[in-house]
C-alpha cells in the first residue's frame, strides 16, 4: 500500500513537474531545437540580456505588481479589519459578493475591464492594469487577512483603548501586530495575482507597453526562441520562492 | 481614585434589552460584586462604564464628570478582562507598560513604575517572559499590573477568577483584596460565583434579566434578600408559599408561622425563605405554640460531609435541605419523621 501509493505520488509530481523542467534544463541547452546530448551554455540568458523588450516587460510587470501589492494589501486589510469590528447593513451581500470575481473567467473579467475603462475614458496602460489587477487580487487579500482575524481576540483591541490607545495606536500597537503574518501572506498572493497575470494585462495592453506574460506570449506567435525558457526559468525561480514565503507565513500563522 | 454614579441606565441590543433603568452608587475606594447568572447585564454594565459600549439612556458620572458618551481611552479606567486579553506580540514588560507608553510618558519613569507594578503583583523578576510562557495566575497578575499602573480613577474586573483553578483562586482573592486595599482604588467586579461575591466585596449588587434586584453590604443581602431570587441565587434558601393570617403566615402545607418582618394585611399571599443553616431537624412530631417555628417532614437522605451534614427532607410535597453542624450525634436515620424548627427572626419575607 505504502509504495503503491509512493508511486501515485511521483506519478503526480512527474505530470505536474516534468515540462516545467524540460524547460529549465533546455534554457541551459546550447542548441536551439532541444537536440540532444546537452551541450550546456548560458547563451540564452546573454541573448535575454540584450533583448531589450524583455526587459523592459519585465521591469513593468515587477512595477505593476508592487504597486498592486500596496494598493490591495492597505485597503483590503482595512476592508477585512472593517468587516470583522462593525456591523452594518448590507454586511451579508458585502461579503457574499468578494467571491465571485475570484469564479468569474479572466477573459469576461477582461473583456468587461476594457470596455468599462474605455467607457470611463480611463483607457489602456500600466494604469488601467493596476486597476484592473488590485481589483483582481483585493478578494484575496480581504479573504486572507479575514482568516487570520477569525483568531483575533476583540478584547485585545478593547484592553489597549481603556489602556489610553487611541484608535490609531490600537491599530499600530496591537491590531497590525497581530495580523502581521496574513498581511505578509495576503501581499505574496496580491505580487502574485498580478504578476501571473495574462489575460487582463493582454486585453489592457497599449502596444509597445506590455508585461512580460504579454511579451512572452508576442514574441512566442512572431517564432519561438530558447530566450523565452531562459525568461521563464527565471521567473518559475522567483514565483517558488514566493510560494515557499507564502507558506511559511501561513504556518507561522497558524501556530500561534 | 473616584465614586462611580450609575443613573437609570438602558441598554439594548437590538430588541434585547440588556439593561433596564439601572441605577447604583459605587463609593471612593470601595469594593463592590456584581452578581448575577449569565444574560443579567452584568457585563454590559461594567463595559458601559468601560466605554466600551454607550448607554441608550441614563447617565454614567466618574468622579462627578459625565462619562456616558466620552470613548474609553479617555475615562482612565482599568479592566481587567475575564481572558486577560494580553498582547501576545509583547513580552510582560512591553504589556505593562503599554498605557504609559501610549501616554508618552517618559521611559525612565516607564521603567519604575512598571517595576513597581510588578513587585505589588509579586511578577518582580519576570519582565522578559513572552505572555504565553506563563502560567494562569502569572497571566492574570500581568493583566493586573498592566491595569493599575496607569493609575486608573476605577478598576474594573470582568469575573476575575472564573480561568483559574480553585487552589489558585482561594489564593488570589486574598491577594485581590490585598492589591485593593494597598492602592485603595474603586474597584467594581462581576462575578457569577456567590461565595467570590460574598467574600471580596464591601457591597454586592444582584442583577437579573437586566435589573438591579438588590444592593447592599453581602451580609445585609445575605440576611435580609429582598425577593426569592436573591435569597436562593447569593446562598442556599428554602422557599415556602403562604397566606397572612393575623399576626403569623399560615404556610400552604403546614402550620402558622412567625417572622419578625413586617407583615402585609391578612389574606395576602406571601413566600418566605429559611436558610438551612438556620434549621434544626429533631426526632419526633411538630409541637404548636412554641418559641420557635415547627413543621414536621420526612428524611429523605442524610448527606454526610466531614464538619456538616445535609439533611434532605420532604415537607408536604416541597422538598426542603437543612444544613446541620456535626456534633457528634448520630443523625436522624432516613424515613424517620421529624421536626424542623427555626427562629421567626430566621423566617425572611420575600418578593416571589
Amino acid at each position: 500500500m505504502a509504495t503503491a501509493s509512493r508511486i501515485y505520488l511521483g506519478l503526480v509530481l512527474v505530470f505536474l513537474y516534468a515540462p516545467i523542467a524540460v524547460m529549465a534544463v533546455m534554457s541551459f541547452n546550447d542548441s536551439q531545437f532541444y537536440a540532444l546530448p546537452i551541450k550546456w551554455s548560458l547563451r540564452w540568458y546573454a541573448d535575454l540580456a540584450g533583448n531589450q523588450r524583455l526587459i523592459d516587460a519585465g521591469m513593468n510587470s515587477i512595477l505593476v505588481a508592487v504597486i498592486t501589492t500596496v494598493i490591495a494589501g492597505v485597503l483590503g486589510t482595512a476592508a477585512a479589519i472593517a468587516f470583522f469590528r462593525y456591523t452594518f447593513r448590507g454586511k451579508r451581500l458585502l461579503q457574499g459578493l468578494l467571491f465571485p470575481p475570484i469564479a468569474i473567467p479572466w477573459l469576461i473579467t477582461g473583456t468587461a475591464m476594457l470596455l468599462f475603462f474605455f467607457w470611463t475614458g480611463i483607457g489602456r496602460g500600466l494604469h488601467a492594469m493596476v486597476l484592473g489587477h488590485v481589483a483582481l487580487a483585493l478578494p484575496y487579500v480581504i479573504i486572507v487577512v479575514g482568516a487570520r482575524l477569525q483568531a483575533f481576540d476583540p478584547d485585545l483591541e478593547a484592553a489597549a483603548r481603556s489602556l489610553g490607545a487611541n484608535p490609531w495606536q490600537v491599530v499600530r500597537y496591537v491590531t497590525l501586530p497581530f495580523l502581521a503574518p496574513g498581511v505578509i501572506a495576503a501581499a505574496l498572493f496580491a505580487f502574485a495575482v498580478s504578476f501571473d497575470q495574462f489575460v487582463i494585462s493582454y486585453f489592457l495592453a497599449v502596444p509597445g507597453v506590455s508585461t512580460l506574460p504579454v511579451e512572452i506570449y508576442t514574441s512566442i506567435r512572431k517564432g519561438f526562441t530558447p530566450e523565452i525558457n531562459a525568461i521563464s526559468t527565471i521567473v518559475i525561480v522567483a514565483s517558488m520562492t514566493l510560494l515557499v514565503g507564502v507558506s511559511r507565513f501561513y504556518r507561522f500563522g497558524g501556530d500561534r | 481614585m473616584a465614586s462611580v454614579s450609575v443613573r437609570s441606565v438602558s441598554k439594548l441590543f437590538g430588541s434585547f434589552r440588556a439593561l433596564d433603568d439601572v441605577s447604583i452608587e459605587f463609593d471612593d475606594g470601595g469594593f463592590y460584586g456584581l452578581l448575577g447568572p449569565s444574560g443579567s447585564g452584568k457585563t454590559t454594565l461594567l463595559r458601559l462604564i468601560a466605554g466600551f459600549e454607550y448607554p441608550d439612556a441614563g447617565a454614567i458620572t466618574i468622579g462627578g464628570e459625565s462619562v456616558e458618551r466620552r470613548p474609553a481611552e479617555k475615562r482612565d479606567v482599568g479592566m481587567m478582562f475575564q481572558s486577560y486579553a494580553l498582547f501576545p506580540n509583547m513580552n510582560v514588560f512591553a504589556n505593562v507598560a503599554f498605557g504609559l507608553t501610549v501616554r508618552g510618558v517618559p521611559s525612565g519613569e516607564i521603567r519604575t513604575r512598571v517595576g513597581e507594578a510588578l513587585e505589588l503583583v509579586k511578577l518582580a523578576g519576570l519582565e522578559k517572559r513572552r505572555t504565553h510562557e506563563l502560567s494562569g495566575g502569572q497571566r492574570q497578575r500581568v493583566a493586573l499590573a498592566r491595569a493599575i499602573v496607569i493609575r486608573p480613577r476605577v478598576l474594573l474586573l470582568d469575573e476575575p477568577l472564573s480561568a483559574l483553578d480553585k487552589a489558585l483562586r482561594t489564593g488570589m482573592q486574598i491577594e485581590l483584596k490585598r492589591i485593593q486595599r494597598e492602592i485603595g482604588i474603586t474597584t467594581i467586579f462581576v462575578t457569577h460565583d456567590q461565595e467570590e461575591a460574598l467574600t471580596l466585596s464591601d457591597r454586592i449588587g444582584v442583577l437579573r434579566d437586566g435589573r438591579l434586584i438588590q444592593e447592599g453590604a453581602p451580609r445585609d443581602i445575605y440576611e435580609r434578600p429582598r425577593t426569592a431570587f436573591a435569597a436562593t441565587f447569593l446562598g442556599d434558601a428554602n422557599l415556602f408559599e403562604g397566606t397572612v393570617e393575623g399576626d403569623a403566615i399560615r404556610l400552604d402545607d403546614g402550620p402558622p408561622v412567625r417572622t419578625d418582618d413586617p407583615l402585609p394585611a391578612g389574606g395576602t399571599r406571601v413566600t418566605i425563605a429559611v436558610r438551612p443553616e438556620r434549621m434544626t431537624v429533631s426526632a419526633g412530631s411538630p409541637a404548636a405554640g412554641g418559641a420557635r417555628n415547627e413543621i414536621g417532614a420526612r428524611v429523605d437522605e442524610a448527606i454526610f460531609a466531614g464538619n456538616s451534614l445535609t439533611y434532605m427532607l420532604t415537607h408536604g410535597a416541597r422538598s426542603v435541605r437543612v444544613f446541620a453542624q456535626n456534633t457528634g450525634a448520630e443523625p436522624v436515620a432516613a424515613g424517620a419523621p421529624v421536626r424542623v424548627s427555626w427562629n421567626p427572626a430566621d423566617t425572611i419575607v420575600v418578593d416571589a
